[in-house]
């Protein structure tokens, strides 16, 4: 048997080796050592990442087909490595407080285990493997939200997580039946080429509803995210960070792999208006419900929202450019969410404090975290010379490539959104710079960790944009991927 | 070689820099005094050498042409490059930008912070009219927009968070507009960015229509047009001083700028075709913001109209589409800008003084703080158009292109003429208006009794403010009075210019 071609899979297979050290470290090593835990998956896990960098990006295939990589499918990857990194970094000091000390070990292996099955997810050519890669990616997840044992809203949005998380499974299966029934395959390219000609079917209508509405259950999509505020809030800040964009970003390059590659011919016929309507409703109203939110990881669940709309503006784009302006966005928004997450946590951790109104004046007393949360969200509402504008920037040129009304209007209603975001993004900036305030949150001394998920996220927002070799770079992977 | 240029983007960058490094007041102030001197000098140098490069290439349409390669996939390139225009608009904003940091020399608390806001927003603003990239126009121009949340925001006096956020969000409702229609004349004139390269391909002109009003509403809105002007009045009233100045210098330029550059420069056709209608709306600010500003009792208020009618007159001018209306419009931002920001310093200064704006509590300022009171007079004259001053240039310029008979808006219109005049008449009106609300405040506030007998105690200008405000008198009245400084840098500019948009007016 050739082996050669399990050297393709390197991201998954240099993520179970991470994944075996942690285990093994966790298992084995003495007690005094397993303090050190957080750090060592750290470290293991930025080698890894790093080393991703440095490995060529090709397209090839493993196991007969079902499963596929290209150089955008690479890329997509490192850039949740990237993401997983940071979430890793900032989730040290937590992982290691009290609380967590019997059980750090399973909060790292089941946070890579998840990382594996979004892998499988966005490399997945067959049905079956991005069923199981799904599930993979769900359910730790679940297990993960509830990690807060002692806090009730941890329960609770647990429970709404998994149920949540099985009622759009069963549906997506129940569509992909359909499928299977017009199809009578479960390849990608096998029903790529079989739906043709089913267009006017009723069948066809009722399948793509049902996957796209399993798919906007996992990136939240109105009018399918009902659990997010409630999860976003109730789960541990490092489990929150994780859901709203590593999580995410894999669930959104799913959704352009499964829609163009195996509905792409019935593209203009039966799925453009649907995902048309889906993105409007997205982005108004989580921009909308943001506005109302007092609880900053509610805020940020709702804001997420409406950006999970803009991420799937790059899916209704013309396939290859739309890849890439979709990857750069993910890559951007994980910079930018996790900035602000980053500063949500250094302030929980020291002072339990989650509400906007605890941010009044919070300058006076921690110029640097609201400076960085500043950043976070200027790079979020998307104003330049920040990363975040430049990923709207592209996504909207993306969205527009193919000149038809429709995404004028579509991009236009985008476009007024993003007046409306950038009102409640400069609420929390108000909140911590104009708002006076006798009483503002002490000065707060954060951990390393916590400094330097932060810095890293700081550098990410204001080089993403500026240095336009990265968006170059994606462009051109996108172009020498086959699968478009 | 190096491109002289890039200073006006490195400077302030470099300023940003080391005010981050600076650890008191002073070495804020004095790294902020330097920055702007830096600018003001490089400002004027580069006057010097583009009257001397154009002696020697008077026919090219942009001079200090250079490009770089920036996002190769959408074929955006940092492109810079400046005709007459540009470089009056950079002169302008160097002077107001130096000025305004002597304004705001004493300015607490967060100095610092203040200063790299207040950069930041002139690194924007420099970096919009270098450029010739609409892609990097529309980064600067959005990047000269947020410091002002900030800057009202932290700094601002009196119903500051509503007039920050209603600004902002105004702006950003223009930019916007603005967005959609840069990519929608990039798909529709050969996937280019680069104004020249447009022009040569031509925006298709089945969706020209459609691109002129996007992108003349988007900087419209930002010139104050009629009716999104009402961000204006309120964001002026509660900016600090510099803010103030900076912004109706310079910022409401970057406005009626960008509705030449982009809108009528790159979509001839559709200006032939639906400038009247803007021309409607322009006019109506001019009249509207006089006689608005002769109800107001609020000094900023008062400027703050005026400013309307005034950025009305510029964009009203640019709509002409003839080559002496065009640049008196030109004239007028410059003459505009100064005249604004000695009026905005000043009322700074008296308010920072008496703790009032409103008119009607104070009066013979004259006896009091004489020389600020002068310098109301000259900026209030310079406002109604006194010859001497850069007004009267400006003003006369305008009208005088006005009556010139072209064919433009014929085939709409069928008589343009008549239209235009018809307008020109009701605008040159206004100036009367401008000399009631002027006189009425000089006559009250500076001759008047004195109202309050606490202000008896003020003292007159120190010595930056006397700085800042005799370099903006100095402009003006250079301007006044030799005129043909700026023209010979406006000289060859809107020949090609003009050409091209009549080559489609029959």
């Amino acid at each position: 048997m050739d082996y050669s071609q399990f050297m393709i899979m390197h991201h998954e297979l240099g993520l179970l080796v991470v994944f075996l050290l942690v285990f093994l470290f966790d298992t084995f090593f003495s007690k005094n050592l397993q303090s050190k835990l957080s750090v060592t998956a750290c470290v293991l896990f930025g080698i890894y990442t790093l080393a991703c960098f440095f490995l060529p990006l090709k397209s090839g295939e493993a196991f007969s087909g079902m499963y596929a990589t290209s150089p955008i499918v690479m890329s997509i990857k490192n850039i949740l490595n990237v993401g997983m990194f940071i979430v890793l970094l900032q989730s040290v000091k937590w992982n290691n407080s009290a609380a967590q000390i019997v059980r750090r070990g399973e909060f790292i292996e089941l946070m890579l285990l998840t990382l594996f099955g979004m892998f499988l997810m966005v490399s997945a050519r067959h049905f079956l493997v991005f069923i199981i890669g799904l599930e993979t990616a769900s359910l730790p997840l679940a297990a993960l939200v509830a990690f807060d044992k002692k806090e009730y809203e941890s329960h609770e949005a647990a429970v709404k997580y998994i149920f949540t998380a099985v009622f759009s499974s069963a549906i997506y299966m129940l569509g992909l039946s359909f499928v299977y029934a017009m199809s009578g395959s479960l390849y990608f390219g096998d029903i790529a080429t079989r739906v043709v000609g089913a267009e006017g079917s009723f069948l066809l209508y009722v399948a793509l509803a049902f996957v796209i509405a399993g798919i906007g259950f996992k990136i939240s999509m109105v009018p399918f995210h009902l659990w997010t505020a409630d999860v976003y809030q109730g789960a541990p800040t490092s489990v929150t960070s994780y859901l709203s964009v590593v999580s995410k970003g894999a669930g959104a390059f799913a959704a352009l792999i499964i829609l163009t590659q195996v509905f792409g011919s019935v593209y203009s016929q039966v799925w453009e208006w649907m995902l048309f309507i889906l993105i409007v409703l997205t982005i108004t109203v989580g921009n909308l419900f943001a506005i109302r939110q007092n609880n900053l990881k509610r805020f940020l669940a709702f804001s997420s929202i409406s950006q999970a709309g803009y991420i799937m503006l790059g899916v209704v784009a013309d396939a290859s450019v739309g890849a890439a302006a979709l990857s750069y966005y993910v890559l951007v928004y994980i910079f930018s969410n996790l900035a602000a997450f980053g500063v949500i946590q250094a302030v929980e951790n020291a002072t339990g404090k989650v509400e906007i109104s605890d941010y009044n004046g919070l300058y006076k007393t921690n110029p640097k975290l609201s400076f960085t949360m500043m950043l976070a969200m200027f790079s979020l509402g998307g104003i330049p010379p920040f990363a975040g504008f430049f990923s709207k920037f592209f996504i909207f040129s993306a969205a527009l490539e193919q000149g038809s009304v429709a995404m004028y209007v579509l991009v236009f209603i985008a476009l007024l959104n993003t007046i409306v975001s950038l009102y409640y993004y400069l609420l929390v900036v108000k909140a911590m710079f104009i708002t006076p305030n006798d009483n503002p949150i002490e000065r707060i001394k954060s951990h390393w960790s916590e400094r330097a998920g932060m810095v890293v996220c700081v550098a990410g927002i204001i080089l993403v944009g500026l240095v336009s070799v990265i968006y170059t770079f994606l462009n051109h992977a996108a172009d020498a991927s086959q699968m478009f | 070689m190096f491109n002289i240029l890039f200073l006006f983007v490195i400077i302030p960058v470099l300023t940003l820099g080391a005010l981050f490094l600076t650890r008191n007041i002073k070495q804020v102030r004095a790294v902020a005094a330097t920055g702007a001197s830096l600018l003001l000098i490089a400002a004027l140098y580069l006057c010097y050498a583009f009257v001397t490069e154009r002696a020697v290439e008077p026919d090219a349409a942009m001079l200090f042409v250079d490009k770089y390669m920036w996002f190769e996939p959408l074929n955006i390139h940092l492109a810079v490059g400046v005709d007459g225009i540009s470089v009056l608009m950079i002169l302008l904003s160097a002077i107001i930008v130096f000025t305004g940091t002597f304004a705001s020399w004493t300015v607490q608390p967060l100095t610092k912070e203040y200063f790299l806001w207040f950069i930041l927003l002139s690194t924007g603003v420099f970096g919009f009219f270098i450029s010739i990239d609409l892609f990097t126009m529309f980064m600067f121009y959005e990047v000269a927009l947020i410091p002002m949340y900030l800057l009202i925001g932290v700094w601002g006096s009196g119903n500051k968070n509503y007039a920050a956020m209603k600004l902002t969000l105004m702006l950003m409702g223009g930019s916007a507009l603005l967005l959609i229609g840069i990519l929608g004349i990039y798909y529709h004139a050969g996937e280019t960015m680069n104004i020249l390269e447009i022009v040569k391909n031509g925006v298709d002109p089945g969706w020209q229509n459609a691109l002129f009003v996007l992108t003349f509403v988007g900087f419209g809105v930002l010139g104050a047009m009629f009716p999104f002007h009402t961000w204006s009045p309120d964001g002026h009233a509660s900016a600090p001083t510099a803010v103030s100045m900076l912004h109706a210098g310079v910022l409401m330029k970057l406005g009626g700028y960008g509705c030449f550059r982009v809108a009528i420069y790159l979509m001839p056709q559709a200006a032939n075709e639906l400038g009247w209608i803007f021309m409607i709306l322009t006019g109506v600010s001019v009249v509207y913001g006089a006689f608005a500003a002769c109800v107001k009792t609020d000094l900023k208020y008062i400027n703050a109209y005026s400013s309307v009618s005034h950025c009305g007159l510029v964009l009203f001018a640019i709509l002409m589409l003839n080559q002496t209306a065009m640049s008196g419009a030109v004239l007028q931002m410059l003459s505009h800008g100064l005249m604004t920001a000695l009026f905005f310093a000043l009322i700074g200064m008296i308010y920072g003084r008496t703790h009032t704006r409103d008119v009607r509590e104070m009066g013979g300022l004259m006896q009091i703080m004489p020389f600020l009171s002068v310098g109301y007079i000259i900026a209030g004259l310079a406002s109604l158009g006194l010859p001497g001053l850069s007004g009267f240039v400006a003003e006369m310029t305008i009208f005088l292109g006005s009556f010139e008979s072209s064919p433009v808006y014929n085939a709409v219109l069928g008589d343009g003429n008549l239209f235009r005049h018809a307008f020109a008449i009701v605008t040159t009106a206004s100036i009367v208006i401008t000399a009631v609300y002027i006189l009425r405040v000089v006559g009250k506030l500076l001759f008047g009794p004195v109202q309050n007998e606490h202000h008896r105690q003020l003292d007159d200008a120190h010595w930056y403010e006397r700085f800042s405000t005799i370099t903006l008198m100095l402009a003006i009245a250079v301007i006044g009075c030799f005129p043909d400084l700026a023209n010979g840098i406006l000289r060859d500019s809107f020949g090609p210019i003009v050409e091209h948009i009549m080559a489609y007016a029959q």
